[in-house]
Formats: C-alpha cells, structure tokens, sequence
C-alpha cells in the first residue's frame, strides 16, 4: 500500500514556485475564495484537523472563535517557534513545501477574516527562515499574496503574509508568550482568559495555529473533509510528522497516518536501536510529555487518543528513544535543566520549582541523593503542576513526576538512605552562638 | 561610543518598522540589524533604537534580556553553539561539548582572548534528527562526532 502524504509530498524540488503550481499549487486558495468562511470553517470542523503543535486541539472549533464582526483588525498567527526537544518537524515543511503553508496562511486567514499573518519562525532557525522569505518574496512577485491577490483570484480579499523572527526563548511557543513576542515585549505568557480569538494582537481578535496544522489545510479544501477524516484514527484524523531522535538507526521526521503503531515506528521506519539493543524509554512527543516504559510501548498507536490512555500525550510527535545502558537520572537531570533554563520566571512555583528540581536531581546524579530527595522531587513536581499562568509549568514537572513514578527503581538505586553531607562553612562552625547576627568570634 | 545605523541598514530597519500597526514590535528585527552591523548590543545601540522606535531604553533592554540570541557583550568571530539537550546528549552532545571546551580552552559563554571564538552550550535546535550537532554563527553541522566536529573548528580561519 502507497502511504500517502499530504505535509511533505514526496515530489522533488516542490519548494520551487513552479513545481507547486504545476501540481495543483494554489488550486485549494482558487477554491476558497468561491465558498464563504463559514463553509471552510464547516469543512474543517467536520475533517477533524486537530493541531499539530501540542494541545491536538480541533482547528475548526479554534476558528469559529473569532468574532464574526469587523470592528476590529483580526490577526493570524503561524507558529513555527518549534523549540520543544526531540522537535524537528516544521522546518521539513519551511525547507521542502513553503508554498503548501503560505496557501494554507491565504486560506485560513480568509476563512477568519484575518488581512495579516505573522509566521513566528524561531530565531536559530537562520537558513529555514531565508528558505521561506524566499517562497513568500515568490508568491508576492507572482500575486497570490498582498493586493496583487485581489486580481490573481478574482476576490475583493487580499492578506499580507510577515516572517517575525524570534531571538531563542522556549517559552514563545506558547501563544499568549509568542503574541507579547511579536508585539516587542518580554516574552512572558498572559492569563487566560481573554482567550486569544477575543483578545490577542494589540487586544484584537487572533487566532495561533502551528506550522503542520495550516499546511493541512489545502489539501482539506482541495479533496473534502470526508477524505481526510478517512485517514488514519477517526478521533485525530491525518497524518502526522513523526520526528523520530535518539537511540535509533534512522532517526528523522516520517509522515505516516495518525494511529500508526509506535514500534512499528521504531522498528520499522526507524530501523530499529544499534545494536539491537532493547528500548527502556520512550518519549512520544517531545521532552514535556510523559515517558513510557520501553517494555510497555507494544500495541501503543500513536495518537492522540490512544496516548492519553496509555498515560502519555501526543505533544509535537517528537519521539525521543533510549536504550537499556541509558542513564535516565541523567535524562531527567537535563531535562530539568532545560525547563529551569527556559522558565521566564513570572509564575513563582514554575520559576523556584523547577531550579530546586535541578538542584535535587543534579545531587542524585553526583551520588550525593538521599532517599527523601525522591519524594521531595514529586511533591516539588506537584505543587508547580496546575499552579502557573501557562503549560511550562506542567511541561516541568511531567516528566519529573512520571519519569520517578514509571523507573522508580532506577532512582532509588542511586540514592541511600542517610546521607552525610560535608558542611563547607567553616564559619560557621566556629561562631559561639546560633544567632547569625552576632559578630563572629573566634 | 555613539552608535548609528549605516544608509542601508536605516532602509532595512525601516522595512521592519513596515510591517506592524506600532513600532515597538520591530525592536526584535532591528536588534538583530543592529547585532549584526555593531556585533553586539551596547547600550549606545539600545539608546538609538530607543530613540527610533520611541520607546524607553528599559523597554529595548527589557527584550535584550529576555531573549537568549543577543550578545550583551562582544562574542568571538565564530560564535560556536553545541546543543546538549536529550536528543544531542544521546548521542554524543556532551563529548562535543566536552571536547569544544578543550580545544579552544574558554567555558560556557566565554571568549578567546584574541576574539576568535566564543563558546555556548544551547537548548534544543531543532536538530534531534541529525544529532549531535554544533552550530557556528548562523550555520548548523549536523550529524557529527567528535573528530568531524573538531576538523570543522581547526578549519576555520
């Protein structure tokens, strides 16, 4: 059976302005035009399209949102910040098929009445985001974006299409973080609600979509919801870019139906672990998600649906896989490092919780750990996750709690019971009194 | 020193300005013009964009601290990134790391003396599938180990 593949199409040099129209390019926006926003918002709703960058929430649904009113400028915003780790799918898309996600950005800000979109590309991403200005410079000199579009497809709507490039925060992933992003400021998440289809860009209506999901749209206006919605688990229909990283032969992003096995992805698209080692660990999409047991992951389809009952979540598909020698204190000891890292510090148990996680685990990982540093490290996850503005909170502490909760073996092996711990302050020790106000004596 | 910006890099912070409704939202933009013309962002170029844009100093500094990509002081010619984070660890980041720190002798955020290079351990950059990686100024080596990585810095100028 021929998979197909409807983000990255295996045709070559699809990135080029010509190869796209002569495979139909453009035809889906053509085809818009001549229905009104609702009918695509309909179509999308009924295709099941869920978003590609986390939450897998329905793109129909975020779309009928927005106000239908006109008082207000509407804005869309593409996001392309892709930092999660063990991400690496969207600038597939910006390198092999930019025009497929420009099309998609026409269609889609019709169908909410957006006339400017914001594609929020992160700031490393230096050659992706030259690679897509250059698709975006082709499409403006051959009309199908900006006024010239008015004439190009016989419409009274046009839209203007803007790369905004970030400057390496994790945290602009995150829509309230990434609309404070583009408007200049510090990027630190909002308290929702207002939603953003209420309040977003300058206070006006704006909707966030990521990269994957809007390049689905075409192909959606082109061959109708019915066909997508036939592809792959009915409940997260599509396919999906698996970006597969770690201890496997062929690590990289393949697109395959949403449902697809998780070991058939390891074992068979990804060519199995060197050494035909056995997997302990699986990340199934991206470092915030979840860890499963390597001796768990049988039958495990890959969606979103099924993830949650198997105790994890879909996230971005970024599958993270480690061998039998992996040292996961370790694993787990970066990752915290990472989100203390990338924390903007506004919400105080995100911004203390996750370098006092660090610290714990940084401790057990130099054999310094005692067995209540386990526990504490739980109860640490626990009072960050729920209590912070935005999910950077939950994406500290899930992988902290779940990743003890499912190898606690492995933790405790490495911590004692007592442990002794060198005082350093020799000061201290030599003061006559516990008051530390008091002048030192010797 | 006082700093402005060249003829052609006012037309380009223009541009930046052209494309939102405000002009503070192109201070991202113009930081990395500025960054680029300047090598990194004084508090001369944080009073000039300031004055561009209207806005406080504070504002254009809050935004140069905030985010990890501008230089709050001069880096090296090659300004290396080695990404550490699970993927890259996995396979190998660390020894790259490792042997970076080695070879050129300066830590993390640290600059040669003679202002060749300078040294960052990043955060995820999207390389996972072609890890280990290290990034220099603006280009990404992917799919490195230990050797490639250090042939690439013993062939830079």
């Amino acid at each position: 059976m021929t998979m197909e593949k409807i983000v990255l199409p295996d045709i070559e040099n699809l990135h080029q302005l010509d190869v796209y129209l002569k495979n139909g390019g453009y035809s889906a926006a053509q085809k818009a035009f001549s229905l009104t926003s609702d009918e695509i918002i309909d179509q999308v709703k009924k295709s099941g399209l869920r978003g590609r960058g986390g939450a897998a929430f329905s793109a129909g649904i975020k779309w009928s949102f927005m106000p239908k009113s006109n008082d207000k400028p509407k804005y869309l915003c593409i996001n392309g910040d892709e930092s999660e780790p063990g991400s690496f799918k969207d600038r597939q898309v910006f390198e092999f098929n930019p025009h497929q996600l420009i099309e998609g950005t026409i269609i889609s800000c019709f169908a909410i009445g957006a006339k400017v979109s914001y594609v929020y590309i992160r700031g490393e991403y230096h050659k992706w985001i030259k690679l897509f200005q250059k698709a975006l410079d082709d499409a403006y000199a051959n009309n199908f974006v900006g006024e010239g579009m008015k004439q190009k497809f016989g419409t009274d709507f046009s839209c203007d299409i803007y790369i905004h490039k970030g400057a390496g925060a994790y945290i602009c992933g995150e829509e309230t973080s990434l609309m404070n992003s583009i408007e200049g400021k510090r990027g630190y998440p909002r308290i929702k609600p207002p939603f953003p289809a209420q309040s977003g860009l300058w206070g006006n209506p704006t909707t966030i979509n990521n990269v994957e999901t809007i390049t689905n749209i075409p192909p959606i206006i082109n061959k109708g919801w019915e066909w997508f919605a036939s592809i792959g688990e009915p409940k997260h229909p599509g396919t999906i870019l698996f970006g597969i990283s770690g201890h496997v032969n062929k690590p990289g992003v393949y697109e395959l139906p949403s449902g697809t096995l998780l070991t058939e992805l390891i074992f068979n698209y990804a060519g199995g672990v060197p050494g035909n080692k056995k997997v302990k660990c699986v990340i199934p999409g991206g470092s915030s998600m979840p860890p499963l047991r390597g001796d768990q992951i049988e039958g495990i389809k890959m969606d979103a649906e099924s993830l949650k009952i198997a105790g994890s979540a879909i996230g971005t598909g970024g599958v993270i896989v480690m061998d039998e020698d992996t040292d996961l204190v370790k694993v787990l000891a970066r990752i915290a490092k990472f989100y203390y890292h990338e924390s903007c510090g506004q919400c105080t148990p995100c911004r203390e919780g996750t370098g006092w996680m660090l610290k714990l685990l940084n401790r057990i990982v130099r054999g310094e750990g005692s067995k209540k540093d386990v526990d504490l490290l739980i109860s640490v996850a626990n009072n960050i996750d729920g209590n912070t503005v935005c999910a950077l909170g939950e994406a500290a502490a899930w992988p902290v709690k779940f990743m003890i909760q499912r190898f606690r073996d492995e933790f405790d092996a490495r911590v004692k019971d007592e442990i002794m711990i060198p005082v350093l302050n020799k000061v201290h020790s030599m003061r006559k009194t516990a008051n530390p106000l008091s002048p030192v004596q010797n | 020193m006082e700093f402005k910006f060249t003829t052609e890099n006012i037309e380009k912070v223009n541009k930046e300005i052209s494309k939102y409704p405000t002009k503070l939202p192109a201070v991202m933009g113009i930081l990395y013009i500025a960054q680029e013309q300047n090598g990194w962002i004084s508090m001369e170029v944080i009073k000039e964009i300031s004055n561009i844009l209207e806005v406080t100093e504070e504002e254009v500094f809050g935004v140069v601290t905030f985010y990890t990509m501008y230089h709050q002081k001069p880096m090296g010619k090659y300004h290396i990134q080695v990404c550490t984070n699970v993927s890259c660890m996995l396979r190998g980041g660390y020894e790259i790391w490792n042997s970076m720190k080695d070879k050129i002798g300066i830590g993390n955020l640290g600059v040669t003396e003679d202002q060749k290079f300078s040294l960052e351990e990043v955060e995820c950059m999207g390389s996972c599938g072609t890890a280990p990686m290290l990034a220099i100024n603006e280009d990404y080596y992917e799919n490195l180990d230990k050797e490639k990585a250090l042939q690439i810095i013993e062939s830079l100028k």
